[in-house]
């Protein structure tokens, strides 16, 4: 963890990091050069950094619907590029099962 | 070949999250000009290099992504025999009325086999701010942002490739400049298409989901305004995905970024030209790193399975 702010696990990923509380967790994650969790447009679109939040309090910036419908939101799924924590958080990844990362079969 | 049917990219509409994000993006980031936000709040832009009206269409949705890429062809007669031909395909067609863009005619519609929407038209009014014709002036206004210069194509995922590519060049007269194939005789994964004298108007990669936009892609003047644009993706945080670089494929120099809605967007310049008589170039998949990117000559899973 560098500098202030607060703790960010991800679930199965390595040590926490920190966000402080006007920053987005993806791009905080970034910034110390770390890579729990997969990078993609930044602006609430691709759906690749999909997590789930499972404990702690956050708010959002706009995100797709096409990735966390609203059922999804009230759930606890978020964009990590979009999600701004106010308090530590535990979060788990939580890609669609089409929308992983998964390659093709000539990849 | 003189030009005739399908003449070029026309324009594109794009799905925005936060539309007031998106003008900052494209009317002072890449330089385009907005003409008229219309009735229904769909807002219009154009490049400075461009007669037409417009060529990008904002609308504000939930949801990013693309929802209709559309052609000018060279008359309206056209529309009528492209109909007629895509029918025959036993693809179906619908008209949109004139008038439902601003300053647009008639379009006829369809789907196509990768789940994209295409759109083609022959009439769209002049722009106000048209390129000069008269002891033409290189622009009227200084050019800001990136600076973009035209509107120049598309590149869309989606399943069904081959028969997607089939469709462009039997329906629509286009050609295949580049295709990249599965080893020993494997189905096409890639295919950049054309109808005039660009490496590609349109390009599409194999995906699992239908419908999906990889990007837009803006023309610059040359390399040096290529890392201008980098200049100002670093100066205002744009998010990056990759470049300055060079495709091997079409040969343009590149660099890509995301708007603030993750639609992916592309300013390059060079690349080159086409004739109808060009054989296709093929690329082998394993040798793909060094087509989508000449200098590093590795893929990167954004650039793969980043969509919108």
């Amino acid at each position: 963890m560098d500098g202030v702010g607060f703790r960010i696990t991800v679930e199965e990923g390595d040590a926490p990091f920190s966000c402080p509380d006007h920053e987005r967790v993806l791009l905080a994650m970034e910034r110390q050069g770390r890579k729990c969790l997969p990078v993609g447009c930044r602006g609430g679109g691709c759906g690749v950094c999909r997590v789930r939040v499972t404990s702690g309090r956050y708010c959002t910036g706009r995100m797709s619907r096409a990735h966390v419908s609203a059922g999804d939101e009230a759930a606890g799924f978020a964009l990590a590029c979009q999600l701004i924590p106010k308090s530590d958080l535990s979060l788990r990844r939580a890609a669609q099962a089409d929308n992983d990362g998964r390659k093709r079969p000539w990849q | 070949m003189a030009m005739t049917g399908v003449l070029r990219a026309g324009f594109v509409q794009l799905r925005v999250l936060d539309l007031e994000q998106a003008l900052v993006h494209y009317d002072q980031r890449i330089g385009l000009d907005v003409v008229e936000q219309g009735p229904d709040g769909r807002v219009y832009l154009k490049c400075a290099d461009e007669f037409d009206r417009h060529s990008i269409v904002l609308r504000e949705a939930d949801r990013p992504g693309m929802d209709v890429f559309a052609f000018k062809v060279a008359g309206d007669a056209d529309l009528d025999g492209f109909a007629e031909r895509i029918a025959a395909r036993g693809v179906d067609v619908d008209e949109i009325a004139a008038g439902e863009q601003p300053g647009v005619g008639r379009r006829i519609g369809f789907a196509i086999p990768s789940g994209h929407r295409i759109e083609l038209y022959a009439d769209m009014a002049l722009s106000r701010s048209a390129p000069p014709t008269e002891n033409p002036d290189i622009w009227w206004n200084d050019p800001r942002g990136m600076r973009a210069r035209s509107f120049d194509h598309c590149l869309l995922y989606g399943p069904n490739i081959p028969e997607t590519a089939d469709f462009f060049t039997d329906v629509l007269d286009f050609s295949v400049t580049e295709k990249v194939v599965a080893p020993e005789g494997g189905p096409t994964i890639a295919a950049f298409l054309t109808c005039s004298n660009k490496a590609h108007e349109v390009a599409f990669v194999d995906h699992e989901r239908p419908g999906m936009f990889h990007h837009a892609s803006f023309l610059l003047d040359s390399w040096h305004d290529v890392g201008h644009a980098a200049d100002v993706i670093a100066r205002y945080d744009i998010s990056r995905d990759i470049g300055p670089t060079r495709h091997g494929i079409t040969m343009g120099q590149t660099i890509y970024f995301f708007d603030p809605s993750g639609n992916r967007n592309e300013v390059f310049c060079g690349g080159h030209r086409f004739y109808p008589d060009h054989p296709t170039r093929v690329w082998t998949v394993d040798q793909l790193g060094k087509g989508i990117f000449y200098y590093e000559k590795e893929l990167n899973d954004r650039f793969l399975g980043v969509v919108t």
